[in-house]
């Protein structure tokens, strides 16, 4: 394979039909929300394009979010786009290892400097040093600046790498934070989720290297896939309108699948495409299974109350505040009431006794 | 004016504060129903008279001196504190736009009792030396001469020997242990002395064991109109003399609004204590004798007839159906006017206001209401049981040029009595 | 703060706060009234007390045929935005859930979108209240910038809560934010703005109705 093909080149050079390629960029743009009329355009701009070098680099993470990505079956398209674009690094998928799998890095960001495309999955320990997560005697923090230096773009995969996620999870005893808190001159491209879904992973390349930097939301994720919340496209939302719960997990409504909002859907206030594309080759997301919605697209889902409490709920125990509200207004409610009631006495007291001669103004 | 002066209203109006009145300013959300209906905002339009806004002074108190915020903003500076000023501003409308009717303390639907407050603000008001020259000339009066009118115990004497020649008969005075001790107002004895008559005559009719006092036979009361408790109260206290002195079962309330109130339900604790005797209204005494069957009617009156409830009477006094039940009974064709009973409307002189000339001129004003009121029914005659309401219903249809004439349900009763 | 972080807050320590002072706050009203103490009647009683302050307690929420005559306006709008209010407040599932919390009882809402028009209704409601208050001389006259206050913060978390319901603007996590923070802004001005009606009501309408059924008479 060589390096400066453009992605057109290395389809043909592969075999792969002009019909599967156009499908494939079909059901990229219907992904993204574009109209039919772009299917062309994405077509044609993929073709041209130069296949980018890049670098996946691992830090805080579990590997769900390379999971999510190789779990696909390898005859599908989105494998295939792994092959217009050179992986030149990446822990998990990589056959090298050791100081040549770094050397490979370095060599990478010399030869590519300003043009290859980082993808980081997993949040950085910054506490003590960084000592709690090193690859090859380097802290994450410093492999990650090194790598950023140079790099033409930044994809945060996974929630760890866009916000923190789990590992930043109260008490966050590895300090770890998130890319965009560490990177602040490169633009960067938040893909959450816990993991993201991998057609919107495979799709924001895709969205990337047809139209250049997307269009981010306020959290830096792009809008064609985190436009709309779970809650606005979810097929349960008449049951929410309607005023129809489920209020535990076996019952008449749980089995009737009404809206799990009681249950602690988090739908309401998470951005992301699982309504709408689904998992596993769109057979099913969380809530179809009958689970509420966690939120793992969003900042510190881990931390925002039970998994199980509703969203308007608060999340504190606030039956005991209610307990030490009465109480102290009690207490506060006898000093300040005693003290009014000794205003008053003393008035009763200060009485001057009014007589006939006293009403007269000018006596 | 002297700052001694104020100080004592001011003790005064925070004295008066209590727990319902702490209640109803809590509660008071400014929706401004009480205006409509308040016959000096109706028949003016002018939302000055807006009854809340006249316990102003008596809230500012409240607000400074009895809750933690007002406390605490005016220790900031955030409020102004009460002035002698905003007294002298709030005169005219505690005392001329008032008649303590008690008609918006029905309507406010946050349940304020407003004519409550401003009976109470009333209390600084005069302290401070802010009440109006009639009233305090009333008061005066009543406490130095006995009455407010002036009126001193031979008149009355002329008036019992001229209704017993008139009548044929005796009037008891100074008679220990009877049932009933009858009290008077001043203006059944000067404007009024057919009432001295017409009780006598039901009474003996009746059989009712009654007399009236040489020492105490005026009821009314100028200290619960100007709001100085001091002076009702010595006021109250002739009239508890009176009764044990004379070992009475019960106090008659003459046909008056306030001094029913007066003595009825502020009395005892003007005083102090539990009265030893009942305090009934006049109407009261005769419904009990009309249900007793000792009330005999010759004749029943033909012409329409209908009632204007006084408003110490009925909505603040509770008697509300006895003087229905005494007009039917003399009468065919008895007709109620449009919001009679608790809800009616004031005749617009109650609460000291027709003894405060400077209000004459609205008070005539707001008659307009009660003209409207016997528009609706157009009786014959206006039959009520307070001679202060039927002195300015007197005036007011004179006024409004209406040829109505006014009877007194007692007086009334004693026309159609069978002489036997 | 992130829009997490902000909703997290609300959510959190700031509703905690908020509750704190609005029931501290109620209990020390109370006590501040009923503290105040009153005299003990010595008049002979006609009636009862208990009988006419109950009785006015209920009673006078429907006023008679004449008051709704002259003030049909503040009656009709008032009773419709209380109506929406208690609605909106009380009949909303997001919101049952919140007074599950807290009294550990639970009762039937209605339709979401029922409540979504209330709220509609309500705040349209508000709006001809805040007009009239503006243009009739009584209100205006007797209106201070307390009453400005208390309505604002009774309009806003209606419609913050409206937006956070149908979405419109802001992210998910921001609007239920701050609607809850505006809940929280009336929480906390509750117990010390006019709207301490809403409890004391219960004490000004048993004495009004108690000095009146001690009387005999009913009001």
């Amino acid at each position: 394979m060589k390096k400066d093909q453009t992605i057109g080149e290395v389809l043909r050079e592969r075999g792969i039909s002009r019909r599967s390629f156009l499908k494939f960029c079909a059901s990229t743009a219907s992904l993204m929300a574009l109209p039919p009329s772009m299917i062309p355009v994405i077509a044609a701009t993929l073709e041209k394009a130069r296949r980018p070098s890049v670098i996946w680099l691992s830090f805080q993470e579990c590997t769900g979010c390379t999971e999510s990505i190789t779990r696909s079956d390898s005859s599908t398209l989105e494998d295939l786009i792994f092959n217009v674009i050179s992986l030149d690094y990446h822990h998990t998928l990589q056959a090298c290892a050791g100081h040549f799998a770094e050397h490979i890095r370095e060599q990478v960001i010399k030869d590519n400097a300003g043009k290859y495309i980082l993808i980081v999955d997993g949040s950085i320990p910054v506490k003590d040093g960084g000592v709690y997560s090193t690859i090859a005697g380097m802290s994450n923090e410093q492999i990650l600046k090194e790598t950023a230096a140079h790099a033409a773009a930044i994809v945060a995969v996974g929630t760890c790498s866009a916000y923190g996620g789990i590992p930043k999870a109260d008490p966050n005893p590895t300090g770890a934070v998130s890319v965009s808190d560490l990177i602040k001159d490169k633009p960067i491209v938040n893909v959450p989720g816990c993991p993201p879904i991998p057609n919107v992973i495979t799709g924001v390349l895709v969205q990337f290297l047809t139209f250049g930097l997307p269009e981010l939301d306020a959290l830096g994720r792009p809008k064609a896939f985190y436009g709309q919340s779970i809650h606005d496209r979810c097929y349960r939302r008449p049951f929410y309108d309607k005023g129809l719960f489920a209020d535990s997990f076996d019952d008449e409504g749980a089995r009737k699948g009404w809206c799990l909002y009681k249950l602690g859907c988090k739908g309401p206030t998470t951005y992301n495409a699982c309504a709408t594309e689904k998992w596993n080759f769109g057979t099913s997301f969380p809530i179809q299974a009958g689970h509420p919605c966690l939120g793992c697209s969003e900042p510190d889902f881990w931390d925002a109350g039970s998994f199980y409490s509703a969203l308007s709920t608060p999340t504190e125990n606030i039956g005991k505040t209610a307990i030490y509200a009465t109480a102290g207004g009690l207490l506060a409610g006898a000093a300040i009431g005693g003290v009014l009631r000794a205003r008053k006495q003393a008035a009763v007291k200060a009485h001057q006794r009014v007589t006939i001669d006293d009403l007269d103004k000018e006596s | 004016m002297s700052g001694a002066a104020f100080a004592r209203g001011y003790n005064a109006l925070k004295e008066q504060i209590d727990a319902p009145i702490a209640a109803f300013l809590s509660s008071c959300v400014h929706c401004g129903m009480c205006a409509e209906a308040c016959l000096f905002f109706t028949e003016t339009g002018d939302p000055q008279y807006t009854p809340i806004r006249k316990v102003e002074p008596l809230r500012r108190v409240w607000e400074q001196e009895y809750t933690f915020w007002g406390k605490l903003s005016k220790a900031l500076g955030l409020s102004k504190p009460l002035t002698d000023q905003d007294l002298t501003d709030w005169e005219t409308l505690v005392y001329d736009s008032c008649t303590l009717c008690g008609r918006c303390s029905m309507v406010c639907p946050v349940g304020n009792d407003i004519a409550y407050m401003i009976r109470k603000t009333r209390e600084g008001m005069a302290a401070a030396g802010h009440a109006p020259e009639g009233l305090i000339g009333a008061t005066q009066r009543a406490i130095t001469i006995g009455s407010p009118m002036g009126v001193k115990l031979p008149a009355l004497q002329a008036q019992i020997r001229h209704t017993e020649k008139e009548f044929d008969l005796k009037i008891p005075v100074d008679v220990e242990g009877t049932d009933y001790l009858c009290m008077l107002s001043s203006m059944e004895i000067m404007n009024f002395p057919e009432y001295i008559g017409s009780i006598a005559r039901i009474f003996k009719q009746a059989d009712v064991s009654w007399t009236l006092s040489s020492e105490a036979f005026e009821a009314t009361n100028s200290g619960i109109q100007i709001g100085v408790s001091d002076i009702a109260a010595q006021l109250v206290q002739r009239i508890v003399d009176a009764a044990e002195k004379l070992k009475v079962k019960a106090v008659i309330s003459p046909e008056c609004g306030h001094a029913y109130m007066a003595i009825r339900w502020e009395g005892p604790n003007l005083v102090g204590k539990r009265f030893g005797f009942k305090v009934v209204h006049i109407l009261e005494v005769l419904d009990e004798l009309r249900a007793q069957g000792r009330l005999k009617v010759a004749d029943r009156e033909t012409r329409k007839l209908t009632y204007h409830d006084p408003c110490q009477i009925g909505r603040r006094g509770g008697v509300l159906e006895q003087p229905r039940n005494l007009i039917n009974m003399v009468a065919e064709n008895f007709v109620e006017m449009p919001e009679a009973g608790k809800m009616n409307w004031c005749c617009g002189a109650g609460g000291g206001v027709s003894t405060n000339e400077r209000a004459d001129a609205l008070r005539l004003k707001t008659f307009a209401r009660k003209k409207s009121q016997l528009d609706a029914v157009n009786p014959d005659a206006l039959v009520s049981a307070c001679s202060n309401c039927r002195i300015h219903l007197e005036e007011g249809l004179e006024e409004y040029h209406m040829d109505i004439p006014l009877l007194s349900l007692t007086e009334t009763i004693a026309d159609h009595l069978s002489d036997t | 703060m992130t829009d997490a972080e902000f909703l997290l807050w609300v959510r959190g320590p700031a509703f905690n706060i908020a509750l704190f002072i609005m029931l501290a706050g109620i209990v020390v009203r109370f006590m501040e009234i009923l503290l105040m103490g009153r005299k003990t009647n010595l008049a002979e009683a006609r009636g009862s007390e208990m009988a006419g302050g109950l009785n006015t307690i209920w009673r006078r929420t429907l006023p008679d045929a004449d008051t709704f005559r002259r003030s049909g306006f503040t009656i009709i709008a008032g009773n419709v935005f209380h109506i929406g209010l208690f609605v909106v407040i009380f009949l909303f599932v997001p919101h049952i859930l919140v007074f599950e919390r807290l009294f550990g009882v639970s009762w039937a809402g209605l339709p979401s979108n029922i409540v979504d028009a209330t709220t509609v209704v309500t705040i349209v409601a508000l709006l001809a209240v805040l007009v009239h208050r503006v243009k009739d001389p009584v209100l205006r006259m007797l209106s201070n910038f307390s009453d400005y206050l208390a309505w604002l913060v009774t309009i806003l978390p209606l419609i913050t809560g409206w937006l956070a319901f149908n979405r419109v603007g802001l992210s998910g996590s921001t609007l239920i934010g701050l609607h809850i923070l505006s809940v929280e802004l009336l929480m906390v001005l509750f117990p010390f703005t006019k709207l301490s009606h809403a409890f004391t009501l219960v004490l000004a309408r048993w004495y009004n109705g108690a000095i009146a059924g001690y009387k005999g008479v009913q009001s």
